[in-house]
């Protein structure tokens, strides 16, 4: 069964929608979590190290969080590889383009394509900016992620690929949403205006709820 | 009228086509578009050149042979098929684009005309039902409720024109597809082959080269039966119903 889908353009389509939900749902908690940057240093750091220590004493130390994060390689790794092979195989069966040229025609497909590709470019560094340390622009210290996070907004650059990236999101999330719950069958007529309205207020929220920290430190709110 | 025509002309599926220009005059506001292009090629032919060819049949929009993208629009500006489309959507004086449906799975045969025997072999996949029909029934035999004979006939109106794919910026098949799918899904008639016969349309489909689905909407917006794109919405679903009962087995 696991072939059927993978091989079918439906069933790829099915394994990128299930895999964005799930990046959906993590990036909701995700934003929730950072927001915690505006009550201090204390319940800020407090609450990363917590996310280490969700699920004791039945996990141990960083269990609950690996798993996430292995739930989430795969998701990206999945979402991104159908992608690329359901873009290229669109591009193939496409090959002339009409003389007469309309350029909204691809709008939205466009956009999720070069979105993605933002994104998957934006999960790199930022887990190499954040998580890693590798290219932090201060001494990056973990167990300190207050700093490290003030730390790479005082820099032009990290405010601007991450605004970027988070307005690249935002786009993504508006058509993706929309898109899974067709891709997923669970569009109607009925329900097409609620389920835009959804995709637009997630899209809206994650925007912004995001982008409030880097406007947070740039403003001296956060310091 | 007096148009400017910029047409597509190609000798055959191997040659390489170019867009040529054409004057035409003394066209009538009531004409259809296809009326116009006989107006076209009679000239040609009286100047001894080799007449555009497109494809029609009914000229009635029922027959899904007419084809043509007018203007970047599959079918041109009106919502109809372009043997339905008159010339008076159209202003003395314009200069008119005509080019066939794009799509690798619909290679060009000839100046405006392309094959689409992929279609034939999606419909073959899965496209009818196989319960002895014989003489027409008596109506009341097989009770169907309104709501699923209207949904049925909503999506048996999809004339298999193909607009759908030109119009896809991924020449993806998935409304067509999906109409055929939806069409006898629905009724008691086509149960039996409920789950072969989504999964083989849409393997064909895949076959065949068409793209996949990316929702842009542009399909619906072109197609001339308005086929509405929560067509494909209702498809993936009974893919997945499908293919869920294929794997318990
Ligand atoms: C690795 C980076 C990413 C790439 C390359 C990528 C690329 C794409 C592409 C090309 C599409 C298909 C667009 C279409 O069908 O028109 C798509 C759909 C989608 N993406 Fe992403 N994306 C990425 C990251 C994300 C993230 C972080 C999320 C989480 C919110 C996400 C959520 C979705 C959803 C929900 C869909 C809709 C699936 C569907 O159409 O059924 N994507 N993505
Ligand atoms: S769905 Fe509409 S556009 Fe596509 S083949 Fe059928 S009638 Fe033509
Ligand atoms: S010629 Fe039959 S639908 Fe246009």
């Amino acid at each position: 069964m696991a072939r059927t889908v993978w091989d079918s353009t439906v069933g790829k389509k099915t394994v990128m929608a299930v895999s964005g939900l799930v990046m959906l749902l993590y990036l909701i908690a995700h934003m929730i979590g950072n927001l915690k940057i505006f009550f201090g240093t204390e319940e800020f750091n407090h609450y990363a190290h917590w996310l280490r220590t969700v699920g004791e004493p039945f996990m141990h130390y960083e269990w609950t969080l690996w798993l996430i994060r292995v739930v989430l390689v795969v998701a990206v790794v999945a979402h991104a590889t159908a992608a690329y092979q359901l873009s290229r195989r669109d591009l193939r069966a496409r090959p002339s383009r009409y003389v007469h040229k309309k350029p909204r025609a691809s709008y939205a497909t466009r956009t999720m394509r070069w979105g993605g590709v933002i994104l998957g470019l934006f999960i790199v560094w930022h887990l190499l900016d954040l998580t890693t340390g590798t290219v932090h622009s201060g001494g990056f210290e973990s167990g300190k992620p207050y700093q490290n996070v003030v730390d790479t907004f005082s820099t032009w650059y990290g405010n601007a690929v991450y605004i970027v990236a988070m307005l690249a999101l935002g786009l993504h999330i508006r058509h993706g949403f929309w898109s899974a719950a067709q891709t997923l069958g669970a569009g109607s007529r009925s329900r097409d205006r609620a389920l835009k309205a959804v995709a637009n207020v997630l899209a809206l929220l994650l925007t912004a709820g995001f982008i409030a920290v880097p406007v947070g430190v740039m403003t001296g709110v956060v310091s | 009228m007096k148009l400017t025509l910029r047409v597509w002309r190609q000798k055959n599926a191997d040659a390489e086509g170019a867009m040529s220009t054409y004057e035409v005059d003394g066209i009538s506001p009531d004409m259809s578009f296809l009326e116009m292009l006989d107006t076209l090629n009679e000239e040609l032919i009286l100047k001894g050149e080799d007449p555009v060819a497109f494809d029609h049949d009914c000229r009635e929009g029922i027959c899904g042979a007419c084809s043509l993208v007018i203007n970047g629009d599959a079918h041109g500006p009106e919502r109809t098929t372009t043997c339905q489309l008159h010339m008076r959507s159209f202003r003395d004086g314009d200069t008119i684009d005509i080019e066939p449906w794009r799509a690798a799975a619909f290679p060009v045969v000839k100046d405006l005309v392309v094959d689409r025997s992929a279609f034939d072999r999606i419909i073959q996949a899965g496209g009818y039902i196989t319960a002895p029909t014989g003489a027409a029934p008596e109506a009341h035999a097989t009770p169907v409720p309104k709501p699923d004979a209207d949904f049925a006939f909503e999506h048996a109106e999809c004339i298999g024109c193909g607009a759908c794919v030109a119009a896809c910026p991924n020449g993806a098949a998935m409304l067509f597809t999906s109409a055929k799918v939806n069409h006898l899904n629905v009724l008691p008639q086509g149960a039996p082959e409920r789950e072969t016969r989504v999964l083989d349309m849409v393997a064909q489909m895949d076959a065949e080269g068409f793209g996949g689905c990316t929702l842009a909407g542009e399909c619906a917006t072109a197609c001339p039966k308005g086929i509405p794109l929560m067509s494909i919405t209702n498809m993936n679903k009974e893919w997945l119903r499908a293919t869920r009962k294929a794997g318990k087995r």
